[in-house]
């Protein structure tokens, strides 16, 4: 097996066997990058000097025989909405094409104490804002699994990394999605923490209230690792929460006996691939097989998730991206002739067209005479949605849905942007509730990934790594390599 | 002609004292090389987050008991959006619907007769930065600069009810207010500086009228000359326009103390819209009654009872007591100063009088006098004495103006102890009625007047040294 093939707890145990060294990994890692990398498309940036730095560090401390974190000296990638100093982060967008942090984001801090390895900054969705990585405007990131395809999004450069092999661990940051669709389409695990559980400070906002980072990997250990390293209470987010971090590597254990698995039957009705819905149901057998318990539940609000969605994540964002004026850093117009000016044709100009939709739907909604019918409108639907879960979290321990309807699609535009809003719905009510969710490889449809979501109780990422990690034992779907298959042409 | 009522509410902005701060630990000292009491969250840097400071909570709290407000335990904050260079963010994190403090009131006092004027409410917020152009004029200018050190300073908005008639009104009640603020130690009061910064709507309506009229709200006034002369100058533009039977304009204007004028600066229809909605980035706060409690019990004097106490303590006129309070620093001064003397009402005439004429001369304030308390209470004892007659005080003091030592070293260094030495001055009541016969005879005629000439002229001989009624009592003795 190939370096890159590894996950990071088995690269981790060969590091401290002295098998092999970071800077041999990371080297491996670099090679691979430069092999697949203009068929992936999956970065924005690479740091290998600085990374290659780190890497002799690590292999320092090992040649000492000091102890090393798990993740000391492991090649990741960071999602580009995330401040990295000194490295470009650009969000993908024009408008921070040349833009380069005064300030490392919390997470990247902590990672930084465990001296892990950054290979570089993943490609997205211009600000977090699509879920197919087409919206950058650093090009389009492919599927390694057929390059015809989307890898989801806006973590699609985060997965395709790990599935293209470019990368050991990754983070990105999912807001209606963002993390879990596109570790399904790459088939990768990935998750989504509890609102709270992880520091926002420094990840970029798109929408403030949404907005959590995650880990994307090979599979489950690998998440719970890097969770272990992100999670806990930060000064500087009043929205994170002040609780106790589990280990969350004590959660894997093989046992899902008497678990009780709640299936939301709105998840399943109309708009599901038939194919995507096979696997979860042969998903859902091998649970009742390893002694679950499988229960029928109702999210009554399910059907409104998505518009309330589209109401509450732009509003919070046309305020979270008012800062892009040119005025202090990004893109600025030379051109023009006044203060005013020259902020509109800065924004207009470096702002993609799907964020400039964004922000006009959002000062739309939050606009005197429209606030009530719509923003406060969301908010009380919001409140309903996050009521449906505690409701069925009284019948269940973990709701099973598909991650996503369907599969990875065409990379061809021909998707109109309201059909691919309402493919989230299976993701979306998830952020509105500020649950976990993890989303892990469960079969394979039109010869594409498909993804298995687990959603947990508020800050109950434990059972949903047991149960997710329970399945992965019983089964080889993390261990199918992607074949970068198909043309990007 | 039609008569009008005015009718005026004030907006208030005080910058809370703390060292840092609203949402991020940079220094919030005033001035400062441009842009270096910064950092990623003040700047508004991608990613960067707001935590709250708790002192302005506390201070928010402190001035809301202070000027008998209902605390909300709850409150929350809000993003007010609108785009200006200086505001990093382009929204500015307030409190909208949710304000910490609601319904309190001041009691102003006018010509003797109390009025109570109300307060609707005081909410956080921060600051914006200064944008420096580099021109003449914001259109002259080829660009401009923006310094942030100000960006993230707590403010508090202090919203009056349209409870004021006049300017006067509205002077005694930002008089009073900025007193409180200064008590209570959350803020500088320097209007100067803009720690302290007053907005004014103002509206007039016909006598008898129960609906206000239209209003204007007035920006810019840093003075209190500032807000009464604005106040008069817009009661009269809005009676003039009612006069042509034209309607008022709900603008918002601002006051041009150079030219006394009012302008335009947008109409209603150019208004912000400022879509508030509740910031993601906090929490909203919940305060402990605890909190609130302990705050209370450590609220300082305030001013309308320390001028009961000056009058009851010391004996002094309520005038006086209301003016020695006004300002802070006048009052502690006064406190200092009757540590060292039996005589109150000496010390609040010199302050009322000499004292306060040279601090309007100067421009400056009592923090910056120059004479210590105990040295004005020394020359204040020196005239009980009757080692100083006040002519002479009044020599002395002009002398610690320039130099504050002590009253006695410049009473040696001057030679102006007074002469109260029996034996000295009958010697000069005889010359005096020597050389001075018609005035002798015009008061044994019985004209009194004379008698004030020949004091005079005593006083003169001795160079204004001699005890005046020592003088008298001779003098009379001598003239039988």
């Amino acid at each position: 097996m190939k370096l890159y093939e590894l996950t990071a707890h088995e690269l981790h145990k060969k590091l401290v066997k002295k098998e092999i060294s970071s800077v041999e990994l990371t080297n491996a890692l670099y090679k691979r990058i430069y092999e697949v990398e203009d068929k992936v498309n999956a970065y924005v940036t690479l740091d290998k000097e600085v990374a290659l730095v780190q890497a002799a560090k690590v292999d320092k401390k090992l040649a000492a025989g000091e102890a090393i974190p798990t993740l000391a000296g492991i090649p990741g990638a960071i999602k580009d909405n995330i401040s990295t100093l000194g490295l470009r982060t650009t969000c993908s967008s024009k408008i921070l094409s040349n833009f380069v942090p005064i300030y490392d984001a919390h997470v990247i801090k902590k990672l930084r104490t465990d001296e892990t390895i950054f290979l570089g900054k993943t490609n997205m969705d211009e600000f977090a804002m699509g879920s197919t990585t087409e919206s950058s405007f650093f090009g389009a990131t492919r599927n390694p699994w057929n390059l015809n395809r989307v890898p989801g999004g806006s973590s699609g450069g985060s997965a395709a990394a790990i599935a293209a092999g470019e990368a050991i661990w990754t983070l990105g940051s999912d807001t209606g999605g963002s993390i879990r669709q596109p570790a399904a389409f790459n088939g990768c695990v990935g998750i989504k923490p509890t609102y709270g559980r992880v520091s926002r400070f420094g990840c970029v906002a798109f929408a403030s209230s949404l907005d959590q980072i995650g880990p994307i990997t090979k599979d489950v250990t690998d998440a719970a690792i890097v969770l272990n390293t992100i999670c806990g209470k930060d000064e500087q987010d009043a929205t994170s929460l002040n609780v106790e971090v589990p280990d969350f590597t004590k959660a894997l254990v093989p046992d899902v006996k008497g678990l009780r698995i709640g299936l939301p039957k709105e998840y399943f009705g109309a708009g599901i691939d038939q194919k995507v819905k096979a696997e979860i149901e042969k998903a859902v057998k091998k649970y009742q097989e390893l002694g679950a318990e499988i229960v029928e539940i109702s999210l009554p609000h399910t059907e409104y998730a998505v518009i309330t969605y589209y109401i509450i994540a732009p509003a919070e964002a046309s305020a979270n991206l008012a800062r892009f004026d040119g005025v202090r850093y990004g893109y600025r117009n030379m051109e023009a002739t006044s203060t005013p000016e020259m902020v509109t044709l800065s924004r207009t100009e470096g702002f993609g067209a799907e964020v400039r939709r964004r922000i006009m739907l959002g000062t739309y909604v939050l606009s005197s005479g429209y606030y009530d019918a719509y923003y406060n409108k969301a908010m009380q639907i919001r409140t309903l949605i996050r009521r449906d879960f505690e409701e069925a979290f009284q019948k269940c321990d973990v709701i099973l849905t598909p991650t996503s309807p369907v599969v990875a699609y065409p990379l061809d535009g021909k998707m109109d942007p309201l059909q691919i809003y309402m493919l989230d719905v299976t993701t979306i009510p998830v952020n509105m509730a500020g649950l976990p969710g993890i989303s892990i490889p469960c079969g394979f449809a039109d010869g594409m990934p498909v993804g298995m979501q687990l959603i947990g109780k508020i800050l109950d990422e434990a059972t949903i790594l047991r149960a997710a990690y329970t399945f992965e034992q019983a089964t080889e779907y993390h261990k199918v390599f992607a074949p970068l298959g198909g043309n990007n042409k | 002609m039609t008569k009008y009522i005015t009718v005026i509410g004030l907006e208030v902005h005080a910058e809370l004292k703390t060292k840092s701060k609203a949402f991020c630990s940079c220094s919030t000292e005033f001035g400062g090389v441009p842009n270096t009491h910064v950092c990623p969250v003040c700047l508004g840097m991608p990613g960067a987050l707001p935590s709250l400071n708790k002192q302005v909570v506390e201070f928010a709290i402190r001035a809301g008991l202070a000027l008998n407000c209902e605390i909300k335990v709850f409150n929350k904050f809000d993003r007010k959006n609108y785009f200006y260079p200086d505001l990093s963010k382009n929204y500015q994190i307030s409190q909208y619907d949710k304000p910490i403090c609601k319904h309190g009131h001041i009691d102003i006092n006018l010509d003797g007769s109390e009025k109570r004027i109300g307060i609707t409410r005081i909410h956080m917020e921060e600051d914006a930065g200064k944008l420096v152009h580099n021109g003449a004029t914001i259109s002259s200018s080829s660009s401009s600069s923006v310094d942030y050190n100000r960006a993230g300073v707590p403010l508090i908005e202090i919203v009056s009810e349209p409870d004021m008639r006049s300017a006067e009104e509205a002077r005694a009640y930002l008089e009073n207010l900025k007193a409180i603020l200064e008590y209570i130690d959350v803020c500088d009061c320097k209007m100067q500086e803009g720690s302290l910064r007053c907005d004014a709507n103002i509206s007039i309506m016909p006598e008898g009228a129960t609906k206000f009229g239209t209003r204007a709200e007035i920006k810019n006034l840093n003075s209190f000359r500032a807000l009464v002369r604005a106040i008069d100058y817009e009661v009269e533009r809005q009676k003039a326009v009612l006069e042509k039977g034209e309607e008022v304009v709900q603008e918002t204007r601002t006051w041009d103390d150079t030219a006394g004028v009012t302008k335009s600066m947008r109409s209603k229809e150019e208004a912000h819209d400022y879509r508030y909605f509740a910031e993601p980035d906090l929490l909203p706060v919940e305060l402990d009654e605890a909190w609130i409690e302990r705050v209370r019990a450590e609220l300082p004097e305030l001013p309308a009872q320390r001028q009961a106490r000056l009058m009851q303590d010391f004996g002094l006129p309520k005038y006086d007591a209301s003016i020695i309070v006004a300002t802070k620093a006048m009052a502690e001064y006064f406190d200092e100063a009757v540590k060292t003397t039996q005589d109150a009402k000496g010390i609040a005439n010199w302050l009322l009088g000499d004292v306060s004429a040279y601090l309007n001369n100067e421009g400056i304030t009592i923090s910056e006098f120059n004479v210590t308390p105990a040295h004005l209470a020394e020359l204040v004892n020196l005239t009980k004495e009757g080692v100083l007659s006040s002519k002479l005080a009044k020599k002395v003091f002009a002398e610690m103006l320039k130099a504050d030592k002590a009253p006695k070293t410049f009473v040696k260094e001057l030679g102006l102890e007074q002469v109260s030495d029996e034996s000295a001055i009958i010697k000069l009541v005889e010359e005096t009625l020597a050389e001075n016969p018609q005035s002798v005879a015009d008061f044994k005629a019985g004209k009194e007047r004379a008698i004030g000439f020949l004091v005079g002229q005593i006083m003169k001989k001795s160079k204004g040294k001699a005890n005046p009624e020592i003088v008298q009592k001779l003098l009379r003795e001598a003239l039988g």
